[in-house]
């Protein structure tokens, strides 16, 4: 293969029509928030760039990016973006197997040096020198790092390269850490979630190869268009949020009728993700539409902010289960009744005074 | 600089001679006073925030109530920090008393001296107090500490919050957005915002017991120097 083939005559060869095919720009603009002018660049960019190679490595993760990944419900992402980006590399997905696949990725990292976009699922442990994640016989921290080396930009899919999640959580026995921790030196687009939305996957790797560079992305590394808002800026059961109508109970009449669940402990209001307008499995649904509250699994440490189902987090330095409220009644009860106890001192004490002045 | 003046108080049963000294300035006292109701409205309505009220009946379009408790606590947090900023400002263009509340003078071994006299006073080891112009050290450590920290604190974990509301770009997100990675994401944000709520509290319950306590027993008026801006000497004996 001497030339890389561009996006277009991949999906020409795969027998998409040129209407299916502007179609599919105007989708992935309106998607990525961009007005109709940007439909001809994307499509021109899709006519005439190559293919970029993407190498996805896995370190500690359950593989749950991955499986939201192949079922993008975007009609032509589903069929198209696992052959329009060359994806030279993924073991869960690629034919090749053992010292094939592992020839692979390094033949890509030197035929697209500096190229290339690393995505990393998962992260790596940190702890016995990396051995509690083993990728071809070698621990993946070694793994990660070289081939980050020379990688353009990484990508960092889900909350586990993004933030640590479940493997990071209290007590993170093997010290896992984000890969942010490991990756100093290149651009990395965090792209948390447990999983991400497909949409989301899908759309940040067409933006990064349509427009040749990364998405804006905000203080925290995540692409605004997806993260710039929390589920709870437009969630549709905000307007009982507002008047004060909430889930007590999960079999309460609050419930039936789909009011807020802010009581129940949703982390819609502290969660910045794309479920409440991009929704998940083609749109169908989201959390709180099914009747649960949000998770916030977008968001650091997520495991470690104390119940699901409670909107103040716990405070692990105070013992288990104890909230700021908890502590606060704590300190303030003390408080007062330290204040009766001087108050009542003060008054023997001025009675006294007053005894021996008489 | 302070203006005295002498004045003959009849006592029960004997008479006893009163200075006074003009210490808070109107902007002081206002400030004060404003602040006061601001905690107190920041107070209620946050905590009505973080564990609302029972469900409201009838219909979404019907009720607004979550709408107006934060309408409030937004309101009151405005005030609250634009009071704080105008209280910084009187600090350079008020008298020496309007300072006492941010430069605590740490440096003066004099100073440390008083702060222990004062805390054997509350511990009822000293028989009678030392007289204060503007506040005793140990009042103006709290003062600072407690109040001056936790009120900074506060405004900007707060609008940190609000900016997220508010979205991104906002006057409130580019100020204080950082605020939020810094302390690990908005959850911890809103612990940290929860916990200075109960921290300013304490500051309040001790603030009010004490005010009324020393305007009884220490030998200078409290509570009616907050309104009227004179400090009254309760006896002439020197310090």
């Amino acid at each position: 293969m001497s030339q890389i083939e561009t996006f277009y005559e991949v999906m020409r060869r795969q027998g998409i029509t040129r209407r299916s095919f502007l179609k599919f720009c105007s989708l992935t603009a309106a998607a990525l928030g961009l007005g109709p002018a940007f439909v001809p660049r994307i499509a021109n960019a899709m006519e005439t760039k190559p293919r970029t190679p993407v190498l996805w490595i896995h370190g500690l993760e359950c593989t749950c990016c991955s499986e939201s990944f192949i079922r993008s419900a975007h009609p032509l992402v589903k069929d198209v973006v696992l052959s329009m980006i060359s994806l030279d590399y993924d073991d869960t997905l690629m034919a090749a197997a053992g010292h094939q696949a592992e020839a692979s990725l390094e033949q890509t990292m030197q035929k697209y040096k500096g190229e290339y976009i690393l995505a990393v699922e998962g992260n790596p442990p940190l702890n016995e020198d990396g051995m509690f994640c083993i990728v071809g016989g070698k621990p993946f921290l070694d793994q990660l790092k070289h081939a980050a080396k020379d990688a353009k930009a990484v990508i960092a899919w889900g909350s586990c390269a993004s933030w640590g999640c479940v493997q990071a959580a209290r007590p993170n026995p093997t010290q896992a850490v984000p890969i942010h921790k490991v990756i100093t030196d290149k651009p990395i687009i965090k792209v948390p979630g447990c999983p991400p939305i497909a949409e989301v996957m899908t759309g940040v790797i067409t933006y990064m190869l349509t427009f040749g560079k990364l998405p804006e992305l905000d203080r925290q590394g995540r692409p605004k268009m997806f993260y710039g808002q929390r589920i709870h800026d437009k969630c549709y059961r905000r307007p009982h949020f507002d008047a004060g109508q909430f889930v007590e109970h999960w079999d309460d009449e609050g419930a039936r009728k789909g009011y807020c669940l802010y009581k129940a402990g949703c982390k819609g209001p502290t969660s910045y993700n794309a479920c409440s307008t991009v929704r998940w499995n083609g749109g169908v649904s989201f959390p709180i539409q099914s009747g649960h509250g949000c998770i916030g699994c977008s968001e650091d440490g997520f495991w470690d902010k104390g119940s699901f189902y409670s909107r103040l987090s716990n405070i692990p330095q105070f013992g288990i289960e104890k909230n700021a409220d908890d502590i606060g009644l704590a300190v303030t009860g003390g408080v007062g009744a330290a204040i009766a106890a001087h108050a009542a001192v003060s008054a023997i004490k001025r009675m006294q005074d007053k005894g021996e002045q008489a | 600089m302070a203006l005295e003046k002498s004045l003959a108080d009849a006592g029960h049963d004997q008479v006893r001679k009163q200075t006074a000294v003009y210490v808070y300035e109107a902007p002081v006292r206002l400030w004060h006073w404003v602040t006061a109701l601001c905690i107190v409205t920041l107070s209620i309505t946050g905590y009505l925030i973080g564990v609302p009220l029972p469900t409201m009946p009838g219909e979404a379009s019907d009720n607004y109530l979550m709408g107006y408790i934060r309408f409030a606590h937004f309101s009151a947090g405005y005030v609250l920090a634009l009071g704080l900023l105008g209280r910084i400002y009187w600090a350079f263009v008020g008298n020496h008393h309007a300072r006492e509340l941010f430069l605590v003078p740490i440096h003066k071994k004099a100073w440390w001296h008083e702060l222990i006299h004062e805390l054997r006073w509350y511990l009822f080891l000293e028989k009678t107090p030392k007289k204060y112009i503007g506040h005793n050290p140990l009042g103006q450590l709290a003062m600072f500490s407690v109040f001056v920290i936790g009120a900074i604190f506060m405004s900007v974990t707060g609008f940190a919050l609000y900016g997220e509301g508010t979205g991104q770009g906002s006057w409130a997100d580019r100020l204080f957005g950082w605020v939020i990675p810094l302390f690990g994401q908005s959850l911890d944000v809103h612990s940290w915002h929860r916990l200075g709520m109960w921290y300013i509290l304490m500051f309040v319950m001790i603030h009010v017991y004490l005010a009324i306590r020393e305007d009884i027993m220490s030998r200078q008026s409290l509570i009616s120097t907050m309104v009227g801006g004179w400090r009254m000497f309760k006896d002439d004996k020197p310090d």
